[in-house]
């Protein structure tokens, strides 16, 4: 790559060529600071927090959009610079909700963050009249509140990034606020709760719709049986909040910590993931040699599915009528666990822990109470930061806590189970059942490496039982639009397509632990946490769906066998078309 | 101040929906096209209602919000109908000091409604508007075409009268 010399603070460095002044002033050891500025997502100079002066230009210049070139000095950290970025924190401020004490994001703001480092002390210096506020509470996964938003619009671009783009800036000047068309609540637009919006956000403006009290009042209830089971990422992300490294698996410290909450089972969703792939590649074979609707589409990422139901609601024949990896977990824990254990279903309370604030939604949808009218397969919906705050509510000290196990009960999972939280996981653990069924012995290929990675689009072609099966695995709603139209056209012959909502997969999920933009944009947080799961998976000793013992347990005394008329009822689901607009 | 949204039933008509396919048809594909599609959409109906802004979004594939972004930026963007006589009651420097805010709270109080606003039979709207160039009769007040000027309050209800009749 060509590189440019340049100054940085008087020091000569050699830089790439293409690099913005902020990614040269890495070189030289500086993190320029940001508020505005996601790469890839939000690249507009809009918040002025990352200038810098530059020898020969006329003003400060915003590090994170201006090009480096041949002999340029930059001064990262003049009085100049930081007058100009105390001043522009303090008018932040002066519209600013300073309820700091209470705000979900005291600790993680980033707004607060600069504010201390630059030493804003003097809030109140120019208050004065206020924007109205606006609360937007509509919508089952989350709470947004414009009296802490700094309108740097990383929100909108996370939107616009998920081809759904139902948030935007509206009006002007003091005005100027994040909403909906026609000021409309954020339920009544074709909003997909991906909550990519949220792990975007620097403040306290976005946030999940926090769910952790109904959790302690159904443990704190005698009268209820409280289980919980938890996402294949989690274990990737969760220790992210108590600051250990990206991409350390904390299994055994987690389960050990929902122990300790109180929850009477603590299970493995993985065993949910190990079961939908039983009933989808049974769905799939029988798709292929009966001539049924091709390519089939997964259907375990909800946010992906609410699409599907707003923007290609022709395509809803080709998504997998099964249930999600949680509802089908919750759907057996109510049916199979619960009459084996001779407990009433409607005193089971299930709660998931997921990465992912549209399961909140999934969970609230009809068609998703296998026990019975009323009776839903999956009562509350955890995000990975909301564990995170019922384990320091407890004063769980998760770093001292000791390795521990599921129950077994619905516990022992594999590692097909495992990877369903990286994009292209659940393409992989049904290539591995699948083979087996149509090759009819174990074959001996386990690992699918084309279907990894973390490109958004990834396609590969399998010779299985003598039929070459064309796979494509999507990731982000921009890349799943542009498959899907090329599906709907007739461009496209995929036989089976793997779509997860958010860019990356779960690992990525809206409910996330949020990193702050300095990390994000310079760590690929996919990648590294997907990395643990794929490490889980190599070291379990059983890594197809079909060799768990729980799920061939569960076959043998209650569903049969896969696609069942038991299975249809328990788990699988239906979908409806809705509108665009 | 924000743009007050039209809570009226949409009154579209064929015609005029025919123009606007064609309209966007026109400048579909063309970069930046949201801004003259919007300025020939309210030629076209006098105003940029939900039902309007909905075609020219699904018309040139562009998200909804981006258009009423759009539509909520540029002050000559109005989301509300005017009606068939539209009063404007001038709020600049010299009907200001003049007593122009109490002629316009009086037009208000009498039909019901805010600038920005229609009443419900379409008959009236109200804008509140900066200076017209008659200063000399300040506080000044149009509807449509006529002027009335030197006003006091208490002559604007026999003003609108004359056009309910």
């Amino acid at each position: 790559m060509d590189h440019v010399q340049v100054k940085i603070n008087g020091m000569p460095f050699s830089v790439p060529k293409d690099s913005t002044v902020l990614e040269a002033a890495r070189y030289a050891g500086i993190d320029i600071p940001t508020l505005c500025y996601l790469k890839g997502i939000n690249e507009i100079g809009a918040c002025r927090m990352c200038v810098v002066e530059v020898k020969g230009a006329r003003s400060l210049v915003a590090s994170c959009v201006y090009p480096v070139n041949e002999g340029m000095e930059v001064f990262t950290n003049t009085p100049k610079v930081q007058e100009s970025r105390r001043m522009t924190l303090e008018m932040l401020l002066s519209v600013h909700n300073r309820n700091c004490l209470s705000c979900k994001r005291s600790g993680s703001c980033e707004l607060q963050a600069l504010c201390q480092e630059l030493g804003v002390e003097n809030a109140a210096e120019f208050d004065g009249a206020l924007p109205e506020a606006q609360t937007d509470t509509s919508t089952l996964h989350l709470v947004r509140d414009n009296s802490k938003c700094i309108l740097c619009r990383r929100c909108v671009a996370a939107c616009q990034d998920q081809f759904v783009s139902v948030i935007g800036t509206n009006s002007r000047g003091f005005d100027t606020h994040i909403g909906c068309s026609f000021e409309r609540p954020l339920s009544d637009v074709t909003c997909v709760s991906c909550g990519q919006c949220i792990v975007a956000c620097p403040t306290g403006a976005l946030v999940e719709k926090d769910q952790c009290q109904e959790v302690l009042d159904a443990i704190n209830d005698p009268s209820k049986y409280v289980v919980v089971q938890t996402a294949p990422s989690i274990r990737a992300t969760l220790g992210e909040c108590f600051g250990m490294p990206v991409g350390a698996n904390v299994k055994g410290k987690m389960v050990a910590a929902l122990r300790r909450l109180g929850f009477d089972k603590v299970f493995d969703a993985d065993f949910g993931a190990d079961l939908t792939i039983l009933e989808e590649s049974h769905e799939f074979i029988d798709r292929v040699q009966n001539g049924g609707v091709l390519p089939l589409i997964t259907s375990c990422s909800p946010g992906w599915v609410k699409f599907c139901e707003h923007y290609y609601p022709d395509l809803l024949p080709n998504v997998s009528s099964c249930k999600s990896p949680q509802q089908m977990t919750g759907a057996v824990i109510k049916t199979w666990y619960a009459e084996k254990n001779g407990i009433d279903p409607k005193d089971i309370v299930v709660v998931s822990i997921m990465p992912c604030t549209a399961k909140k939604f999934e969970s609230q949808r009809d068609d998703q109470n296998a026990a019975g009218p009323g009776i839903e397969d999956v009562d509350i919906v955890l995000t990975t930061r909301e564990l995170a705050r019922l384990i320091n509510l407890a004063h769980i000290n998760f770093a001292r806590l000791p390795d521990e196990d599921f129950d077994p009960a619905l516990g022992i999972t594999t590692g097909a189970g495992a990877i369903f939280g990286a994009t292209g996981g659940v393409m992989e653990a049904a290539l591995r059942t699948a083979a087996d069924v149509l090759e009819g012995h174990p074959v001996d290929q386990i690992e699918y490496q084309e279907v990894r990675g973390t490109e958004g689009i990834k396609e590969a072609v399998y010779k299985i039982a003598g039929m070459d099966v064309k796979v494509a695995v999507v990731s982000g709603l921009k890349n799943a639009n542009e498959v899907l139209s090329k599906v709907r056209s007739g461009e496209a012959d995929y036989h089976f397509i793997e779509i997860m909502c958010c860019p990356g997969g779960c690992v990525n999920g809206g409910g996330q632990p949020i990193q702050p933009a300095a990390v994000r944009n310079f760590t690929d947080l996919k990648a590294i946490r997907a990395k643990a799961l794929y490490e889980e998976d190599r070291n379990l000793p059983l890594r197809k769906s079909h060799e768990s013992p729980v799920v061939k347990t569960v076959y043998e005394e209650y569903f049969g066998e896969p696609g069942s008329h038991k299975a249809h009822e328990v788990l699988h689901t239906t979908y409806v078309a809705r509108s665009r607009f | 101040m924000q743009k007050r949204i039209s809570n009226l039933p949409f009154q579209g008509t064929k015609e005029q929906e025919e123009k606007l396919h064609a309209v966007i048809a026109k400048h579909k594909g063309e970069q930046g096209a949201v801004m003259p599609v919007l300025h020939e959409a309210q030629e076209i109906y006098g105003y940029l209602p939900v039902e309007v802004q909905t075609m020219v979004a699904d018309g040139l594939g562009v998200p909804l919000e981006e258009v009423f972004g759009v539509s909520t930026f540029y002050s000559q963007f109005s989301l509300t109908p005017k009606g068939k006589y539209n009063i404007s009651v001038c709020l600049g420097t010299a009907c200001y000091v003049k007593g122009a805010a109490a002629v316009l709270d009086r037009v208000s109080q009498i039909l019901g409604i805010q600038p920005e606003e229609c009443t419900q039979d379409g008959l009236f709207s109200l804008t509140a508007c900066r200076c017209v160039g008659a200063c000399g009769l300040a506080p000044v007040m149009t509807v449509n075409d006529d002027v009335y000027g030197r006003l006091a309050p208490e002559e604007v209800d026999g003003i609108l009268a004359k056009y309910q009749a």
